[in-house]
C-alpha cells in the first residue's frame, strides 16, 4: 500500500480535529474526499505533509512502507508527497522559475543526484507548463503574486507536473475554478496518473469527478471518514446533501 | 589557519562559518602602536607625500583631539582605546613592483583565495581591480585599458604622487575633516585606498572594483576613497571587503568621497563583508564609516548600493547632496543582522538645488539577538523648489530576540517639495517557510530564498558580478537562525 493511515489523532493547539482517521491509498488510485466544511480535510492534508502545530497525538502514517510521522516537511516532499494548497502562499520576489528550480534540484539532492543543467531545466519547464496551458514567461512571476485564485490553482497543478510525486493531496483546487481551467487542471492530472503513483482529491463538487474519476469516494465528518463508496456516493451527496451523513 | 579548504560551491553556502576568515602569514611593515602628531609624520614619511597633505593630516588630528566619539546611535559601541590600535600596517615590499610578477606571490594568492584575480588573464573581463590589503594598494588591473580612454584609476596613495593637482582640488570637499569624529580620525591617519577620475564626456569602459582585506592583527583600517566624474561622465564602482577571523574587535574608520559635475553619472556599490564577530558576539569588525556624494552639476546622479551583512557593528549613512538642479541621487540598502551584530544605518539626502529627485530603499533584516535599525534624513532646503523622496523602509524579522528599528528625519524648508514614506515590519511567515518546505526545500534554504526575494529591489541595482555573491552572503549570513 502506497498510503496507510491508521487512526489517526491530530490535535491543533489542544483541540482535537482528527479523531480515529483510517485510510488506505494504493498506487494507481484515484481518492476523493469529500465532507462538510471544518470536518478535518485540510488538517489530515497538513498531517500527512508535516506541518508544524499538527500534533498527532495517536496513530500512524505509513507511506512506502515507512511510518512517517516525525520527518520532516521537506524529506516527506522529496519522498515523493505534493499537496497542492487550499490557500496558495505568496511569496514576494521570488519568481516562480526560481522557486521550482530550487525545489526541482533540492530534490536531486536528496536523491544524491547533482543540479539540473540550466537546459535541461528550460525544456521541462517548457513542457510542463505545455500540459497546463500556462503560456506567460514565469521568470518574471513572483510566486503567486497577483493571481487571480484560479490561477494561483492552475499554477499548483503546474508545479505538481514539475515534480511528478507518487502521491499527490488536491486540497479543493477546483474551488474558484472557471470551466475551461477545471477541464485544463484535470487533463494535467490524467496525463500525470499512472499505475505507480495516486491522487487524494479532496472536493465540495461531484462535478470535478466527472473529469478525474475516483475509484474511492470517502465522506468526512467530525474528523473520521463515515463513509466510503464508489463515485456513485459523490452524485448521491450532491443530490442528498449532508445532513443524512450525520446520523450515520 | 585556513577556514575554507573546501572548494565545493554547496558546502561553501552550506557552511555556517565564516569563509574570509583566514590569516595570510606575510612579512608585514607596521609602525609603532598609538596615536599623536609624530606617528603622523612618521605615516606621511613613509608614504612620501608632500607637504600639503601631512598639513592636511595634522589639522585632522589636532581637529580629532577636541572630539568625542559619537553616541547617539542605536549602537552599544565600547569605548575604544585609540593608542592601543596601529595605524600603519603594509605588506613589505620586495622591491618597487613594476609588474605582476614582482607582487609577493603570497599576496597574490590571498587575494586568489578571496575569489579576486589579479591576473589579468584570469580575471572577468569588465572589471579593473584595485587591491588594497591592510594600509596599502597591492595592485590595480587593466591600467592601460584605462589610461586609453584618460580614466584614472590607482591607489590613493599612487594618485597623490602622478595627479597632485586633482587629488588637492577634491580632497576633503564633500567630507570634510571636520564632518565627525571618524571623518576627523580618517583624514589624520588614513594609508590607502582608491582614486578615480573620469574625464569629461567618457563612459568608464570598465567597471572599477576596489577589494579591501584586513590581515594584521591590532590594526585598523583607514582607507579612503576619491571619485570624480567629470561632465557628462559615467562609471560604475564596486566596493568588497573581508577580514580574518579574531577575537578583538578591529577598527575600521574609511570615508568615501564622490563628485559628480554636470550630466555625470555615479553608480557606486558595496557588498560589505567584514568579520562579523562569533556567535556569541566575541570579537568582529567595528565599521564606522562616512560616505558621501555631491552631485555638484545640473542633471547629475549619484546612486548608492549597498549589501550589508558583515561587521559586529555597523555605522554608516551614505548620502547625496544635490546641489545641481534637476540632479538625483538614490540609496538602496540590504542590511542584515544575525546573533550579536548591530546595524545603525541609513543615508541622507540633502536637497539644495531645483527639482532634486531622490529615492530611498531600505530593507532591513534582523535575526538572532541583533539590533538593526534605519536612521535617515531627508532636507528640503528652502531654495530646493520642486523637490522630491520616496522613502520605503520595510524590516523583516526573522524570530523574536532581534530588534528593528526605524528613524526616519524630515526637514521641509519648500512647501512645494512632495516627500512620501513608507514603512513595513513584517515576520517571516510560517506559511511561507512551509509552503517552501512542503516543495522540497529545506528550511534554511527557504529562508535564503524568502530573503532575497524581499530584497530584491535593492539586489536588483547590483552589477551582475556583485549581485550572485550578494544573494549567497545573505543565506549564509541567516543560516541557523530559524529554527
Ligand atoms: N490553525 C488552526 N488553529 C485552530 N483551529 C484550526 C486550525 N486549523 C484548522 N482548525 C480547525 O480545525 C477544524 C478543521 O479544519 P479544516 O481546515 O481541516 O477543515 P476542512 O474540512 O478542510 O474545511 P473546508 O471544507 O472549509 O476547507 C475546523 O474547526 C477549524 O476551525
Ligand atoms: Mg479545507
Amino acid at each position: 500500500m502506497l498510503l496507510n493511515i491508521k487512526n489517526l489523532h491530530v490535535s491543533i493547539g489542544g483541540k482535537e480535529i482528527l479523531k480515529g482517521l483510517n485510510l488506505g491509498v494504493n498506487a494507481g488510485e484515484v481518492h476523493a474526499i469529500m465532507g462538510p466544511n471544518g470536518t478535518g480535510k485540510s488538517t489530515l492534508a497538513a498531517a500527512i505533509t508535516g506541518r508544524d502545530g499538527y500534533e498527532i497525538t495517536e496513530g500512524e502514517i505509513w507511506y512506502k512502507g515507512k511510518n512517517i510521522v516525525g520527518m520532516s516537511p521537506e524529506d516527506r516532499a522529496n519522498e515523493g508527497i505534493f499537496l497542492s494548497f487550499q490557500y496558495p502562499v505568496e511569496i514576494p520576489g521570488v519568481s516562480i522559475q526560481n522557486f521550482m528550480r530550487t525545489a526541482v534540484n533540492s530534490k536531486r539532492e536528496y536523491q544524491g543526484l547533482a543540479p539540473m543543467s540550466t537546459i535541461e531545466f528550460m525544456k521541462l519547464m517548457k513542457e510542463k507548463q505545455a500540459m497546463v496551458e500556462i503560456t506567460e514567461k514565469l521568470q518574471n512571476r513572483f510566486v503567486n503574486v497577483g493571481y487571480s485564485g484560479g490561477e494561483k490553482k492552475k499554477n499548483e497543478i503546474f508545479q505538481m507536473a514539475m515534480l511528478e510525486p507518487s502521491l499527490a493531496i488536491l486540497d479543493e483546487t477546483d474551488s474558484g475554478l472557471d470551466i475551461d481551467a477545471l477541464r485544463i487542471v484535470a487533463h494535467g492530472v490524467n496525463q500525470l496518473h499512472n499505475a505507480e503513483n495516486a491522487f487524494v482529491v479532496i472536493t465540495h463538487y461531484q462535478r470535478l469527478l466527472d473529469y478525474i474519476v475516483p475509484d474511492f469516494v470517502h465522506v468526512m465528518y467530525d474528523g473520521r471518514i463515515v463513509k466510503t463508496g464508489g463515485k456513485n456516493l459523490a452524485l448521491e451527496l450532491e443530490e442528498k446533501g449532508y445532513e443524512w451523513i450525520k446520523e450515520l | 589557519m585556513d577556514q575554507h579548504p573546501n572548494e565545493n560551491i554547496i558546502s561553501e553556502v552550506t557552511n555556517k562559518e565564516y569563509e574570509y576568515g583566514f590569516v595570510t602569514d606575510i612579512e608585514t611593515d607596521f609602525v609603532p602602536k598609538g596615536l599623536n602628531e609624530d606617528i603622523i609624520r612618521l605615516i606621511s614619511k613613509k608614504k612620501e607625500e608632500p607637504e600639503w597633505l601631512l598639513e592636511f593630516r595634522l589639522k585632522a588630528f589636532r581637529h580629532w583631539q577636541t572630539l568625542k566619539q559619537p553616541n547617539w546611535a542605536h549602537l552599544d559601541l565600547p569605548e575604544i582605546d585609540y593608542q592601543d590600535i596601529i595605524y600603519y600596517a603594509a605588506p613589505r615590499k620586495r622591491q618597487e613592483k613594476q609588474s605582476l610578477d614582482e607582487v609577493d606571490p603570497e599576496l597574490l594568492a590571498t587575494f586568489d583565495k578571496l575569489g579576486i584575480s589579479l591576473d589579468e588573464q584570469k580575471k572577468l573581463s569588465g572589471v579593473a581591480v584595485d587591491a588594497v590589503m591592510d594600509s596599502t594598494s597591492v595592485k590595480t588591473t587593466f591600467q592601460e585599458t584605462l589610461s586609453k580612454h584618460g580614466v584614472i584609476f590607482m591607489s590613493f596613495s599612487e594618485a597623490v604622487k602622478q595627479h597632485p593637482d586633482l587629488v588637492k582640488k577634491y580632497l576633503g570637499k564633500v567630507v570634510p575633516y571636520t564632518d565627525n569624529f571618524f571623518a576627523a580620525l580618517n583624514s589624520a591617519v588614513f594609508s590607502d585606498g582608491s582614486f578615480c577620475y573620469i574625464p569629461k564626456g567618457v563612459r568608464c569602459p570598465l567597471e572599477l572594483s576596489t577589494y579591501f582585506r584586513i590581515n594584521a592583527a591590532n590594526t585598523g583600517q583607514f582607507e579612503r576613497t576619491l571619485i570624480v566624474a567629470d561632465e557628462g561622465a559615467y562609471v560604475s564602482y564596486m566596493e568588497g571587503c573581508t577580514a580574518p577571523q579574531r577575537d578583538e574587535n578591529q577598527l575600521h574608520a574609511a570615508i568615501v568621497e564622490i563628485i559628480a559635475e554636470t550630466d555625470a553619472e555615479v553608480k557606486y556599490s558595496t557588498v560589505q563583508n567584514w568579520y562579523p564577530g562569533d556567535k556569541d558576539g566575541k570579537g568582529g569588525v567595528y565599521n564606522l564609516v562616512t560616505k558621501r556624494g555631491l552631485c555638484r552639476g545640473d542633471r547629475s546622479k549619484i546612486s548608492w548600493t549597498q549589501v550589508e551583512t558583515g561587521s559586529a557593528i555597523t555605522w554608516k549613512y551614505p548620502g547625496c547632496v544635490l546641489l545641481g538642479d534637476n540632479s538625483v541621487g538614490e540609496f538602496y540598502s540590504v542590511a542584515v543582522t544575525n546573533n550579536y551584530q548591530q546595524a545603525d544605518t541609513g543615508t541622507k539626502m540633502i536637497h539644495l538645488g531645483k527639482n532634486t529627485r531622490s529615492t530611498i530603499i531600505s530593507k532591513g533584516i534582523s535575526a538572532g539577538h541583533s539590533q538593526n535599525g534605519y536612521r535617515g534624513l531627508v532636507r528640503v532646503a528652502a531654495k530646493a523648489e520642486n523637490a522630491r523622496n520616496y522613502s520605503q523602509c520595510d524590516s523583516l524579522l526573522l524570530g523574536d530576540q532581534c530588534g528593528a528599528h526605524t528613524w526616519p528625519y524630515v526637514e521641509c524648508g519648500n512647501d512645494s517639495s512632495i516627500l512620501e514614506h513608507e514603512a513595513t515590519t513584517s515576520k517571516i511567515s510560517e506559511d511561507q517557510l512551509f509552503y517552501c518546505q512542503q516543495r522540497g526545500i529545506p528550511t534554511e534554504k527557504a529562508i535564503g530564498l524568502i530573503v532575497n526575494g524581499y530584497a530584491k529591489d535593492v539586489l536588483n541595482k547590483l552589477p551582475m558580478e556583485f549581485a550572485v555573491e550578494a544573494q549567497k552572503l545573505l543565506s549564509i549570513t541567516l543560516e541557523g537562525s530559524v529554527g
